[in-house]
């Protein structure tokens, strides 16, 4: 058979869209990593290939505390989140149907559905009441409040690999006489590790990247890498703060390309 | 001793028990972190506002709800309509339906180019899709600032190719905040419209051209109704995020095109009425469900046809 000249699959223009929209997806970002290697001052000019951007802001006090309190969140909660979730997914997954099954999936999924300016200025309302009452300040107020909307993201991975998990392993362990605490821990965990790890970097970076619940339910002097790097963009702006987003692009893309990844091997 | 029905009875009974049991730290932190201060701050809207802030604890008042569309003249009393408030409503709609429709226009031809690659390469473009999509929001409409701004990449690339002699003025207008939203919410319109072409058949695309449908005929004829549930969900995952937009007015609409998250943050920092905030937060809230309950309703509809 001849190969047919007339491709049925092809929409004349629809390549050249793609194209330009794969362009406009990445010329943002690329801009904003070439300065970051400027060395002027300003965004304005360019003043040949620097890195003292990024010594700049690896020395700033203010940049380091702010790392470090983003990271100390987003371990804390997405550790929570997948301890509650994993415990959750196994109490919502391969049982029949029973009362309040839809009940706990629409509740845990709840926080996806409402925007999420409208969660923060609910926590700020709740929590001014609650530090006045406790006298307590601290992280706790923001990991809380991450590690509530972490969930949904870290139950979706474990829930899909739980379903998709053979049953009949678990019951061999079982005839066996294996305790169900046994069967659990040596039989159902190590099938369920690369959705727990899935679900666990999701929420890892869902976190790490919240900008406006941390603004909202944040006390002062807590400011996490992207409500510092929004205060400061309401200054002038130096290539400081493209040398930040640089630097955390570049953990968001790796975080990414390792679950890209791990979820492939899966497929 | 106990039947066998008894044994059966007891031991779902437990089970029923332990499932409770597994899944109440997930209920609770969602409830006192999420879904509990909704309800808090519902009744907060119906309270007198605070002096400075916070309300009058107890004291019932609908000035808060009446305030989102109206106003009271201070002087003779008077209640007319608050413009103020309408023509930022109007700018959140506006700015989030022409969001919505300008990633479709995008989106639909890049999810129809990924989804024809051959089926090897159609993962690193999704892959490439994928990578704006988890980048940080806030990197990514500081990234636009830079592109649009009187001196960024757009405005020098215009002047150098004599299009224009001065910078077009895009930040901090209604320009800037489209540009960005279009920008940060384009791949979730891509990736769900991708989910709905991949499953294409192509032998009723073909079946069209064999029955003498031109190309025009062949997209709107069979592919758009094919692709429907696709277009649905990505428009709806665009509108949604869209009209609740914080980070992206903010940053590039200045301090004066505000949308409505900009407008509810104002009522608890410098507007100092909660109430009004929280009537706000609520009626953004309705707004947002109105909206899933359209996409629930064109789902189960469509959903049916072919699966």
């Amino acid at each position: 058979m001849a190969k047919p000249r007339f491709d049925i699959r092809v929409q004349p223009g629809f390549g050249t869209v793609a194209l330009f929209t794969f362009a406009m997806l990445y010329l943002p970002i690329a801009t904003l990593v070439v300065y970051a290697f400027n060395a002027s001052d300003s965004l304005s000019s360019w003043g040949g290939f620097s890195l003292h951007w990024f010594y700049e802001a690896a020395e700033n006090q203010a940049v380091q505390d702010a790392a470090w309190r983003s990271l100390i969140i987003a371990v804390s909660a997405a550790t929570m989140a997948t301890i509650a979730a994993t415990m959750a997914a196994l109490a919502t997954t391969r049982t029949p149907p029973y009362p309040g099954l839809s009940f706990k999936y629409a509740f845990i999924n709840l926080p996806l559905m409402v925007p999420e300016i409208v969660t923060a200025v609910a926590l700020l309302i709740v929590f001014a009441k609650v530090k006045v009452w406790t006298g307590y300040s601290g992280l706790g107020y923001l990991i809380l409040a991450h590690t509530a909307f972490c969930i949904p993201f870290a139950y979706l991975p474990i829930r899909a690999r739980l379903e998709g998990m053979d049953q009949s392993l678990e019951r061999a362990a079982a005839d066996l006489y294996a305790p169900p605490w046994q069967v659990f821990r040596r039989v159902t965990l190590p099938l369920l590790r690369p959705g727990i790890i899935a679900g666990f970097m999701l929420a890892f970076v869902i976190s790490l990247d919240d900008v406006v619940i941390s603004e909202f339910v944040k006390s002062g002097g807590q400011d996490t890498l992207p409500t510092y790097m929004l205060g400061q963009l309401r200054r002038a702006v130096t290539p400081e703060i493209n040398a930040i987003a640089a630097a955390f692009l570049v953990l968001s893309v790796a975080l990414v390309t390792v679950f890209f990844f791990i979820n492939r091997k899966k497929a | 001793m106990a039947s066998a029905a008894e044994i059966a009875r007891r031991d779902e009974q437990s089970k029923t028990r332990t499932r409770w049991l597994l899944s109440l730290p997930a209920l609770f932190i969602v409830f006192i972190a999420a879904i509990g201060p909704l309800f808090v701050m519902l009744a907060y809207s119906f309270m007198a506002k605070g002096d400075y802030g916070d309300v009058k604890p107890g004291e019932f008042s609908l000035d808060g709800w009446f305030s989102v569309l109206f106003q009271r003249d201070i002087f003779d009393d008077t209640v007319t309509l608050a413009d103020a408030h309408l023509s930022i409503l109007w700018r959140s709609v506006r700015l989030s339906v022409i969001t919505t429709l300008a990633t479709l226009a995008l989106g639909f031809p890049t999810a129809y180019f990924i989804a024809t690659r051959p089926r090897s390469t159609r993962e690193v473009w999704v892959f490439l899709i994928t990578i704006p999509f988890w980048t940080n929001l806030l990197i990514r409409t500081f990234a636009m600032q830079q592109v649009i701004r009187n001196e960024g990449v757009l405005n020098t690339l215009l002047m150098w190719l004599g299009i224009i002699n001065e910078p077009i003025p895009i930040m901090y207008t209604d320009w800037a905040i489209l540009f960005g939203m279009v920008y940060v919410y384009l791949p979730l319109m891509v990736l769900p419209l991708y989910a709905s072409m991949e499953k294409l058949d192509f032998r009723l695309v073909e079946a069209g051209y064999d029955l003498y449908a031109g190309r025009l005929a062949v997209l709107r004829r069979i592919i758009l109704p094919l692709v429907k549930p696709g277009i649905v969900a990505g428009s709806i995952l665009v509108f949604v995020p869209s009209l609740g937009a914080y980070v992206i007015p903010r940053v590039l609409g200045g301090g004066k095109n505000l949308m409505l998250a900009n407008l509810i943050e104002l009522q608890f920092g410098a507007g100092r009425n909660w109430p009004l905030g929280a009537a706000l937060s609520i009626s953004l809230m309705l707004l947002v469900m109105v909206a899933m309950l359209v996409y629930v309703r064109n789902a189960t509809r469509s959903g049916g046809g072919h699966g």
